[in-house]
């Protein structure tokens, strides 16, 4: 495995003006569009087989093969077929996508058209949340210039390939990146997840085969593309290979957003990249990949590899790569009552044990954390998570529980202390 | 009352974002958005002119507006300051943001200052967490690394009528060592 030390940025290089459409071209953009389009071999069947032996993985959380997704679609019937491209980025911790809008759009854009040309799709809806609204700006500045050169639209790049895009405006609503709520928003309705099946390739926006894929995912598109399948699974971890964008926030030196392979080891990227915590202090607890991956303590990270074998072995998840470090003075019983209080805010009420169990778990962390629990609110919390996990449309329910459950596990001489002060103590 | 209405090239827009989507009602995202940027807000009146305007029952439109916490239901600042206070932002001091312009202006959160100048609100994640603690002004611009000078500089120059500066996001690389 080559050494991170020597890796160089793919998906964010440091080249000027990358984001302008001329320097894009300048340093190869839109050849691979132009391959797929031009070479009699590049099928769609082999552009989807190529990123299926990839095994890229969904940057979005579920961390699902692209090309395999790609495949599930139905064959052409003739009637219309969509991507829409998941740009709502609302997870907490989560920071990464914007770095595309603002640095390499096009590298984005020609992603979402290689993957638009393997699965025959007529238009890519670009969902992006609303508070983005600077990068909306960017993001429709690069598509408008795309059209003007005849990438987007009819007859792309003199081929018969006709393809439409378009940015869609969120409005403040975390569930709406979850993938059925997102095709409900961009129906003009309330963002209410549909119950699976149907799966989108089934029966997606307006009824029709639709694929739904993150931001940086389809970003990845055109390096593997241009370098093959086996080039991008020999970048970083086996199981789950390619170049990772790292948002790193909470208590280090320097956070942001860093490009790597995956697998890094998480105390590398604290200490060499980051700079180490802030004011030499011990780390109490990481969040690998965003609020709803359980936090990890933090004397329980040497080895510990950002992907996702060595994530589920050490007991959490590789999430968005979102990372949130905390010192040794965070206030876990604090961080969880404010983590549980974002997704019952969120929680879009359709089902019962999501839209209560959330309200429960932040009025009952509430309680603890103003010191009048008692011990048995413990395993009230715990009881909620088990009414929650696995009952719902979504899963932003289970993304509710596990923080909970996990931190009350691996911090509960915490909790315990909080709730032993109390005036309601019975243990 | 006031009367709201789109005129004739607003109306020629929305034909075009009409025509981006499969049907009509697909728009009422965009078009509540360009009311909004018109009126300052969609209460009830605006989200009828929406409504007619799309063919659509106005209960559904409602229930879109209602939806999304961005859609302003009612009158609000002409700057809305919107402190993060979520996960990375809570653990790297913005609730002593959030409190220090409470002060400052002299309201709470969910609330607008007597002469209408500002509204405050508590949010969720912007993401924006590696430059905690962070705001957004008025579903705009956003405001990184803010400590109490940064907070009173923006403040003077809303005051000001002007909008504070774009701030690139820092491209980041390790420091080879
Ligand atoms: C509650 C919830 C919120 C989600 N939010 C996002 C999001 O903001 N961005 C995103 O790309 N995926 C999000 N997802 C995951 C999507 O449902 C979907 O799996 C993903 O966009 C697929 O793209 P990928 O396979 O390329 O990762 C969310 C899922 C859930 C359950
Ligand atoms: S799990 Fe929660 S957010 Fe998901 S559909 Fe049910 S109520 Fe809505
Ligand atoms: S937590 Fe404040 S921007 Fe993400």
């Amino acid at each position: 495995m080559q050494d991170w030390r020597t890796y160089e940025p793919l998906l964010i290089p440091s080249i000027k003006d990358l984001h302008k459409i001329d320097v894009y071209e300048k340093n190869g953009g839109y050849q691979q569009l132009k391959k797929v389009l031009s070479d009699k071999e590049q099928t769609p069947e082999a552009v989807t087989n190529t990123v299926k032996n990839a095994n890229l993985r969904g940057r979005g959380g579920a961390g699902f093969n692209a090309g395999l997704k790609w495949s599930f679609m139905p064959k052409p019937d003739g009637g219309p077929r969509y991507i829409a491209a998941n740009g709502d980025e609302s997870e907490p911790g989560t920071f990464k996508d914007r770095m595309i809008f603002e640095y390499n759009p096009h590298l984005f854009i020609e992603g979402a058209l290689i993957a638009a040309y393997a699965m025959s799709i007529d238009a890519v809806y670009v969902y992006i949340r609303g508070e983005y609204r600077s990068w909306i700006t960017m993001m429709q500045k690069a598509i408008d210039d795309a059209y003007a050169k005849g990438y987007i639209g009819k007859g792309i790049m003199g081929s018969k390939m006709n393809c439409e895009m378009y940015v869609h405006m969120g409005a403040g609503a975390y569930i709406c990146g979850e993938e059925s709520s997102l095709m409900e928003s961009l129906e003009g309705k309330r963002g209410y997840p549909r119950v699976k099946p149907p799966f989108p390739a089934q029966k997606g926006l307006w009824g029709r085969p639709t694929t739904i894929n993150n931001i940086e995912t389809l970003a990845n598109v055109p390096l593997i593309i241009k370098n093959g399948s086996e080039w991008f699974t020999s970048i970083g971890a086996k199981g789950h290979p390619g170049p990772v964008l790292y948002g790193i926030s909470g208590h280090v030196n320097r956070p942001g957003v860093y490009e790597y392979p995956s697998g890094m080891l998480i105390t590398e990227l604290i200490n060499d990249v980051c700079g180490g915590v802030r004011g030499g202090k011990k780390i109490k607890a990481v969040i690998p990949g965003g609020s709803s991956t359980p936090p990890l303590r933090g004397d329980s990270l040497d080895g510990v590899r950002m992907d996702a074998d060595s994530l589920r072995d050490a007991g959490s998840m590789m999430g968005t790569a979102g990372m949130v470090i905390l010192d040794e003075d965070t206030d876990m019983v604090d961080l969880v009552w404010r983590i549980s209080h974002f997704y019952h805010h969120e929680s879009c009420g359709q089902c019962t044990p999501c839209r209560d169990g959330t309200g429960w778990l932040e009025k009952t962390l509430l309680k603890i954390k103003n010191g009048e629990g008692e011990i048995r609110d413990l395993e009230l919390l715990l009881d909620i998570c088990f009414q929650m996990e696995g009952r719902t449309i979504c899963a932003l329910a289970d993304a509710a529980a596990w923080p909970v459950r996990y931190s009350v596990a691996r911090f509960r001489d915490e909790f315990e202390a909080r709730c032993k002060k109390s005036i309601y103590a019975v243990a | 009352m006031e009367k709201f209405e789109f005129n004739k090239a607003e109306r020629d827009h929305i034909e075009k974002i009409i025509a981006r989507y499969p049907d009509s009602q697909s728009a009422v995202m965009p078009v509540l958005w360009m009311a909004q940027e018109k009126f300052g807000h969609v209460e009830p009146d605006v989200q009828k002119l929406v409504a007619k305007t799309l063919d659509l029952p106005e209960a559904h439109v409602y229930g879109v507006a209602s939806f999304y916490t961005q859609y302003y239901k009612e009158k609000m600042g002409k700057y809305v300051l919107d402190v993060c206070t979520c996960l990375s932002c809570q653990v790297c001091g913005g609730y002593d943001m959030l409190h220090y312009i409470e002060e400052k202006l002299g309201i709470k959160a969910g609330e607008t200052t007597e002469d209408g100048m500002f509204s405050i609100q508590s949010v969720e994640c912007l993401g924006a967490c590696g430059y905690a603690p962070m705001m957004q002004i008025t579903n705009d611009i956003y405001v990184n690394h803010l400590d109490k000078a940064k907070v009173d500089k923006v403040i003077e120059t809303l005051k000001q009528g002007k909008m504070p500066e774009f701030e690139p996001i820092p491209m980041r690389v390790a420091e080879k060592s």
